[in-house]
């Protein structure tokens, strides 16, 4: 009877986004009468921090400083449609349909900047900071609120703009499977170490370290968050999580968190992680989706690293110590 | 795109409601109270398979404080399918049962009361007359002759386009497999798993003075919702107007569309608002799981490492109803022959009926078990040829420009990139030759 270490590593990819029957998701831009500008939506944040990531792809589409963004969001009488949170997909696709609503309200901002400055739109850029300068002589410029109040008040303008992206539908071919069903790949490769009590069969995850590919981070603070919170529900599927204790059978389903397993806070391993930047042509800035994969490739690491410890490879999850001692009783007969 | 330089993006700036979170001052569903608000508790099966012969409320109605109860009868169109909307059927789950019942835990009645408490007394007194069914819990029992049937059409399993299974199907994997050195087979299986998201469920719905009704959710996708409730209901689109967006954690728990079209059902008949929130045992036993996969791999390897045929047929264990389990297939097929360049593919996916909770969606949607099962059989393929894990995944790792076999051609592959930054973070010494490779071509010594 020993506590055995062992490595064992799983390398991923995750598509971003789905498109059954065409997946879209619209936003709308308008500024107020003193320059912050609203992003009305109909999109869910789950606790991802969807809200705060599109601010941050509306400020710089935009050009202005994200202080002055809104996000008002989810409300179907006001916030035009989105297909919803899931499948990776919201950071990409209504990233992508506000960066076109940004990109028509830009337009005005700056028409209307340049009637105030008399000069062509052409010559003018924004400084992400509040201002709108001309090129070649920042000494000329203007500021948001002194354009939106011009907008609204003198030219009778809309400083607005409209957004949509759609990964439209692709039917299946029923023959031969042939079907576009994603718009990008991000990527993962997680490497896990593990210490196998062989009396008790319990496992215990000393550490998850991975590195990410996804496209581009927004906010890495947030996908840190979802790194960390995906590698403990990764390796919570791997070793403890079910519904059904007994499958297929129904029995002694569990109905609260005294009964069903996931993890507390010193169960938690070492967690480190590494992000890679190679941007999609798709995404907002390059971005790909990181939401769902993060718990994707802790599992099969974890799988590996207790074949690595004590020589069984378990090919049924949750990997509770009972599989792992029948396991290596099994072992031992051969 | 519209900048070249970026000031927000790639910032790590606070988020904006998370002072919120933390204090306890984010309103969420649950924190939705109006002055008059009713109770909505569900009369649910005890059993997993059975006829249903009567209800029988009169001892409910005698509680104080019950209101009124709600059957089958009283939904407009009580039978639905969530992804009606994208064109999957036909319909086949009800809102509430009618004459059979197919999971424990199956929706039967609604009762309506003044308080939570009356609801859940008055949901007690309910007596049904239940025939008990034969069950089937495993998917591969489900689809051999003699099993229960689930489904009108007859079968045990959604059928695609006049197949049993999603098919992919991409070179030729009995001459992959002659011309192997190797061939490597497993059988993998996961379980079902609960979200476990700390916010449960829930809707509060509220009948407006201008005869609409405002349902307040903690739905993960807003029109989705709207639009599957106002089909149900037969009634327009612009009656109901629904509030959200922010959840206590969804995984594609809040996908489904469960709760909110029977309380707006209950707001209606009894002109006031109405609140149903699962409980957590509901939230467990009852409601959409993470479905359980079944998954074969047949696999034939060279004695070089590369792989030149995959066979896989897996079962998704959907439960008693569709939800999003034949979508999910579909993704599956798209995705379990891995980030690996393969010249003979053949998938048969299975989406499998069962009398178990439903499954449906959860982060990571059919990819997680394919990914599991996957990379455990990587590694077995690398123990029985003799190879180290990382350089059986290198050797086989996709590269843009291949052509996956579902027919679409491989763009922003960094798998290689991936392994390589992982392996230096660990300490792993990689050989040079793996160093070298990446996902742009094919230099490096493997195969093309």
């Amino acid at each position: 009877m020993a506590k055995l270490r062992g490595t064992g590593m799983a390398a991923v990819n995750y598509p971003t986004g789905m498109n059954l029957g065409g997946d879209p998701s619209q936003a709308l831009i308008h500024a107020t009468t003193t320059g912050t500008f609203v992003i009305s939506l109909s999109s869910t944040d789950l606790g991802q921090g969807l809200k705060t990531v599109i601010a941050q792809i509306g400020a710089d589409a935009l050009g202005v400083p994200v202080e002055n963004v809104m996000i008002d969001t989810a409300d179907t009488d006001t916030g035009p449609h989105c297909m919803g949170t899931f499948a990776s997909r919201a950071t990409h696709r209504v990233g992508n349909a506000v960066v076109m609503a940004a990109q028509e309200a830009r337009k005005v901002l700056l028409e209307v900047a340049a009637d105030e400055l008399e000069v062509s739109p052409e010559d003018l850029e924004t400084d992400g900071q509040g201002n709108i300068l001309v090129k070649g002589a920042p000494s000329r410029s203007i500021g948001l609120v002194d354009t939106a109040l011009a907008a609204h008040f003198k030219y009778a303008k809309t400083i607005s703009g409209r957004g949509m992206f759609m990964k439209p539908k692709s039917d299946v071919d029923p023959e031969t499977g042939a079907m576009d069903p994603d718009s990008t790949e991000a990527h993962a490769c997680t490497v896990a170490e593990v210490e196998v009590d062989t009396e008790t069969g319990e496992v215990k995850v000393l550490s998850i370290k991975s590195a990410y590919e996804i496209g581009r981070q927004v906010n890495p603070a947030l996908v840190k968050g979802q790194i960390e919170g995906g590698s403990v529900m990764g390796m919570s599927h791997a070793l403890l999580e079910t519904t059904a204790p007994y499958y297929p059978a129904i029995d002694h389903s569990p109905g609260g968190f005294s009964d069903y397993l996931i993890p507390g806070s010193a169960d938690i391993p070492e967690i480190e992680s590494v992000v890679l930047e190679y941007p999609s042509s798709t995404g907002p800035f390059g971005v790909k989706g990181i939401g769902e994969m993060t718990a994707n490739s802790p599992i099969p690491a974890i799988v590996n690293a207790i074949n690595n410890a004590i020589g069984v490879r378990i090919t049924e999850l949750p990997v509770t110590p009972e599989k792992i001692l029948r396991a290596l009783e099994m072992k031992d007969k051969e | 795109m519209t900048q070249g330089k970026l000031n927000a993006v790639g910032q790590s700036i606070k988020r904006r409601d998370g002072l919120g979170h933390v204090t306890g001052k984010t309103v969420y569903v649950d924190d939705v109270k109006f002055r008059d608000m009713l109770h909505l508790k569900m009369v649910r099966s005890p059993v997993p398979h059975a006829r249903i012969k009567g209800i029988d409320f009169s001892e409910a109605e005698k509680v104080p404080g019950f209101v009124r109860a709600l059957t089958h009868e009283d939904v407009p169109k009580n039978t639905y399918t969530i992804l009606c909307l994208i064109g999957v059927g036909p319909d086949e789950e009800p809102v509430l049962a009618e004459d059979e019942v197919r999971y424990k835990g199956e929706q039967i009645a609604a009762i309506i009361a003044e308080t939570e408490e009356a609801a859940m007394e008055a949901v007690g007194k309910v007596k049904l007359d239940l025939e008990e069914l034969p069950a089937v819990f495993d998917v591969e029992e489900a689809l051999k002759p003699g099993a229960p049937i689930l489904k009108h059409w007859g079968t045990n399993y959604f059928v695609y386009e006049g197949h049993h299974c999603r098919r992919v199907r991409y070179g030729d994997v009995e001459k992959g497999f002659a011309e192997a050195d190797f061939i490597v087979e497993e059988r993998y299986q996961t379980s079902p798993i609960e979200h476990a998201p700390t916010e449960t469920t829930g809707c509060v719905v509220k009948p407006e003075a201008d005869g609409r009704y405002t349902v307040y959710t903690n739905t993960q996708a807003l029109f989705f919702t709207l639009d599957n409730a106002a089909l149900i209901l037969e009634v327009p689109f612009n009656k109901l107007h629904l509030v959200g967006g922010t959840v206590g954690g969804g995984f594609g728990g809040k996908v489904d569309v469960i709760v909110e079209p029977i309380t707006i059902l209950a707001a209606m008949k009894t002109g006031r608002p109405v609140r149903y929130v699962f409980m957590r045992d509901e939230e467990m036993r009852v409601s959409s799981t993470r479905g359980a996969w079944r998954m074969y791999y047949k696999d034939g390897v060279m004695k070089d490492g590369r792989i030149v045929a995959r066979q896989v047929t897996t079962y998704a264990d959907a439960g008693a109803y569709n939800r999003h389990t034949p979508y999910a297939v579909t993704k599956h097929a798209a995705n379990a022959a891995g980030p690996y360049n393969i010249p003979n593919v053949s998938i048969d996916a299975h989406c499998v009926y069962t009398n178990r909770q439903p499954g449906s969606a959860m982060r990571g949607f059919a990819v997680t078990p394919a990914s599991f099962a996957l990379e455990v059989q990587m590694d077995k393929i690398a123990e029985t040829i003799g190879m180290d894990p990382w350089e059986i995944r290198f050797i086989n790792a996709y590269r843009n420009g291949d052509m996956k076999p579902h027919r679409k051609v491989v763009e922003d592959a960094t798998l290689i990139e991936t392994m390589q930054a992982a392996a230096e973070m660990v300490g792993t010494e990689l050989p040079e030759r793996l160093k070298a490779m990446h996902s742009n071509d094919r230099e490096g010594g493997n195969h093309g």
